[in-house]
């Protein structure tokens, strides 16, 4: 949690273009930022700006988090409401353009929105926007009807005093002329009458209706399709292309090759797509990635039986381990994964005079608008970032080297750089390309001594670095913290342990994808957890409790018993247990199994209980819990990317990427713990306990231990 | 040769390929985005639509086998069943990304209009086709029994 902003002191502040009110907070920054207002403001004079109160009575939050689904919108907004006294009817949201001094993660120090940071870094400075923007329209309606600024009231959106009302709407123009309140006073949580509630999302109605405006929906005067096609193994180049035959096609207007592959242009994407079908290209393959995906897990259980660089240790495993009355050890192999968002990778670029017009979900605003304008050679200043709604994420849309907005202004550029591009990927390319959850093998060994008590673990991770020589990485760091998270740091003290990591080249790239390292580090940790305290015959909740430091871990982990009325189950199914610890948000889940007609697990019901600090909008946090146990069921049943001999994908669409459907989405039930803490990320915490959960009910119902994911690997038949 | 259809009630045409299909058609021509593109194998439902009436896949409906034909998008979907659907979505805010929404909302009011008082295994039957990637399956679920109440109250 970052400390609240400082408000800048403004003894006035200009009013805007005849609008209203726009009202924010100034971070740190010179002069020049200043002059950056949000999209559509004109006044150079403007501040930056969260909250913009027009002459209509609206209340736009300008939203500075990608929404491909998680809710910052509506969160956001519902923090602004509630310190300004709105009414929930008259927000609306406005997406931020490119502008890192006013609009920067304060957790990244660029735009972005990742590792379930949305509500935690904004937390203070939307409580400070609303709280500001509440005070000079107190100051206004109290000038102007001659009374005590102490004596005005504002409930759901209307100001009054005594018989007196009136609307934001009346009070914006002179709201706009009053001085902004060096430190605004921030409500009490008593007084808080949105967060902590149901507010209904704002983006639900476009939603459902179709009107909702994708990136892959814009549509520009003059503008092509491109669609590309990629080299069959990761590295590989073009050698040759013969395009005769896509030339040919009614339709395709050009084909260019980038460094990415071979773009095919058309008046329309079926003509682009049968393009691309028609093309032969001879691609060189002498320095691609040609293991197949069989040969890359041989080498990682070699790797993670060797121990690694050290990246936590707590007294002495080895002697520990030696001293056990009981040992156990397993190795676990974790498949490449594809984030596969419904939305497939796309962006719209649309050069003009000394700049472009971009148009995307972008999930690292300033990055990706940053690396077009390289691309094209336009300065930044001449760039118009004109932010969608995604069609969801995961993490696929934030790549460090901002290669999606790379690969569409290469393939703007290529077409001659003066007309609109669409390049959009079909699912083949999304399936097949790359950025996968990176391949991992754990090696873990425990025991417990004669009275049943854990006395230590030995942990190994092996697997491939993505964040090594990117800019989110440290270089001096020894180890790299997102393989292995989730075990370091963990919720439970034992009396030894160690954690080790190897690190190994892969060709594949790989990538962040909803929770990173917890996605496999949570199933070692609680799966083999469940079975040292079947060897020491303790109960899985007792026995976690009893190892918990943490007292938030602990009452998340009984209340979850609680709701659910502990682990047993009627016959023919059963209960599995898993916590986890992630992104500062506590998560507890009981996951109630049968065997399906598929012979893989039928998760009927599971329970969850959460505590992500101050609960802002239940709604969307129970919405999150729901998504993110779907989304780690659907991958742990079913989904892997493999590769062949040759380093060929094996998978290409839904069809062989497995998805979870409705049928085999279980019921969820959600407790949400009352928390004071300061709010903390919610988008995946919800997904690391479910595979273990679900994994230990497996054990309980069938004796099988699952250590090879997806539990429909033949492996596990 | 032009393919002549209904859409949303109103005459269309497309003079293009006929081999292309009609999710193409009504996203790049004929400026109709709600449906989307999410597989173009039949495999994700995001670009379900009614042909005739009836749950149809437009990824892959060649526009000429359209001919002659009706067709209703999710900017069309009206009547009693579309709006209860679309309210029941929107009241329990059932989309996260919201990208798969217009195909699950389609498939939703095809399925109550062949089951009005649909189970939990016609709904399992008949939304199998449509991906959730955000996995809103649990709400989904929630508001097509939820819209079903509904059109019988208001029936
Ligand atoms: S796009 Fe038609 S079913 Fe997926
Ligand atoms: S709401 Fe995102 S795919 Fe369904």
């Amino acid at each position: 949690m970052n400390a609240p902003t400082k408000i800048p002191v403004a003894s006035r502040r200009d009013f805007l273009a005849g609008s209203g009110l726009v009202i924010g907070l100034a971070l740190p920054m010179g002069k020049a930022a200043a002059k950056a207002a949000p999209a559509g403001e004109a006044t150079p004079f403007a501040p930056n700006a969260f909250v913009r109160i027009a002459g209509d009575n609206t209340v736009t939050v300008i939203i500075k988090h990608v929404e491909f689904g998680q809710g910052p919108a509506t969160g956001l907004s519902t923090i602004v409401a509630d310190e300004l006294d709105a009414d929930w009817g008259q927000m609306r949201i406005a997406f931020a353009p490119a502008n890192d001094p006013l609009y920067k993660n304060l957790a990244f120090g660029t735009m972005g929105t990742g590792g379930s940071t949305a509500m935690a870094n904004s937390w203070m400075q939307m409580r400070n926007a609303g709280a500001s923007a509440r005070a000079m329209l107190v100051a206004a309606a109290a000038r102007t009807w001659g009374v005590p600024a102490a004596e005005v009231t504002v409930a759901k959106g209307v100001v009054s005093h005594g018989a007196k009302t009136a609307t934001f709407g009346d009070l914006a123009a002179t709201a706009a002329t009053m001085p902004i309140p060096e430190k605004p006073t921030l409500k009490t949580p008593a007084q808080w009458t949105l967060i902590g509630r149901d507010t209904p999302k704002l983006d639900s109605l476009v939603k459902t209706n179709g009107s909702a405006q994708f990136t892959m929906d814009v549509q520009r005067p003059g503008m092509v399709v491109s669609v590309i096609e990629h080299a069959p193994a990761f590295g590989g180049t073009v050698k040759s292309v013969d395009d005769a035959a896509a030339l040919a096609i009614p339709g395709v207007v050009a084909v260019k090759t980038i460094p990415q592959g071979v773009v095919v242009y058309a008046k329309d994407t079926f003509a682009a797509m049968k393009g691309r079908a028609a093309l032969k290209v001879d691609w060189d393959l002498s320095k691609a990635e040609t293991r197949s995906t069989d040969t890359m897990i041989k080498q990682y259980i070699a790797a993670a039986a060797t121990p690694g660089v050290e990246c936590e240790a707590e007294g002495n495993v080895a002697t520990a381990l030696a001293s056990a009355a009981k040992r156990i050890e397993a190795t676990y192999v974790f498949p490449f994964l594809a984030h596969a968002p419904m939305e497939t990778m796309d962006a719209v670029i649309e050069p003009k005079d000394g700049g472009a017009d971009f148009y995307a979900g972008s999930q690292f605003q300033v990055g990706d608008t940053t690396a077009v304008s390289k691309v094209l050679g336009v300065p930044f200043a001449g760039m118009t970032l004109h932010e969608q709604y995604a069609g969801g994420s995961f993490g696929r849309r934030a790549t460090p080297d901002m290669g999606n907005a790379v690969e569409a202004a290469m393939a703007t550029k290529a077409f001659g750089g003066t007309t609109a591009v669409k390049h959009v990927w079909t699912r083949e390319n999304d399936i097949r390309g790359g950025r996968y959850r990176p391949l991992i093998v754990h090696t873990i060994k425990g025991g417990v001594d004669a009275k049943g008590q854990i006395v230590g673990l030995d942990a190994v991770v092996a697997g491939q670095s993505f964040m090594r020589g990117t800019g989110f990485f440290n270089p001096s760091a020894k180890f790299d913290e997102a393989m292995v998270e989730g075990l370091t740091g963990s919720a439970y003290a034992f009396p030894a342990l160690r954690v080790g990591a190897n690190e190994l080249k892969n060709g594949v790239p790989t990538l962040w994808w909803r929770s990173v390292g917890n996605t496999h580090t949570a199933y070692v940790m609680e799966t083999f957890l469940d079975r040292l305290f079947e060897l020491g015959k303790q109960d899985p909740i007792m026995g976690r409790i009893a190892l918990m430091k943490d007292d938030r871990a602990k009452a998340v982990l009984k209340r979850v018993a609680e709701v659910a009325g502990g682990l047993s189950a009627k016959s023919g199914r059963a209960r599995g247990v898993a916590f986890h610890k992630s992104f500062g948000s506590y998560v507890a889940q009981i996951a109630e199994v049968s065997v399906g007609a598929d012979k893989l697990p039928r998760v009927h019901k599971v329970w969850a209980a959460v505590d992500c600090g101050v609960p802002i909008n239940p709604n969307v946090i129970r919405a999150q819990i729901e998504g993110g146990v779907g989304f780690g069921l659907g991958h742990a049943l079913y989904a892997e990317i493999t590769l062949g001999e040759g380093g060929v994908v094996q998978q290409s669409n839904f069809d062989t990427y497995r998805s979870l459907r409705m049928a085999e989405m279980p019921e969820v039930e959600v407790a949400i713990i009352n928390s004071t803490a300061n709010p903390t990320g919610i988008g995946e915490p919800g997904l690391p306990p479910i595979a273990p959960a679900v994994a230990n009910a497996w054990r309980k119902l069938t004796g099988k231990v699952v250590t090879r994911l997806p539990f429909a690997h033949s492996e596990n038949a | 040769m032009a393919t002549e259809f209904t859409l949303n009630g109103a005459a269309a045409r497309f003079d293009g390929d006929p081999d292309t299909p009609l999710l193409w058609v009504l996203r790049d021509h004929l400026q109709l985005t709600g449906t989307k593109y999410g597989c173009g194998i039949a495999q994700c439902g995001a670009c379900t639509v009614h042909l005739d009436g009836k749950n149809r896949r437009s990824c892959v409906t060649p526009i000429a086998s359209v001919a002659g034909r009706s067709v209703t998008t999710i900017e069309g979907a009206t009547g009693k069943t579309a709006e209860a659907v679309k309210a029941a979505w929107v009241a329990i805010d059932v989309p996260q990304c919201g990208f798969c929404q217009s195909g699950q909302v389609m498939s939703a009011i095809g399925l109550l209009a062949a089951k009005p008082n649909p189970t939990d295994a016609d709904i399992d039957h008949g939304m199998a086709g449509n991906i959730c990637r955000c996995a809103t399956y649990v709400r989904i679920r929630q508001a097509i029994k939820d819209a079903a109440k509904h059109v019988e109250t208001a029936a």
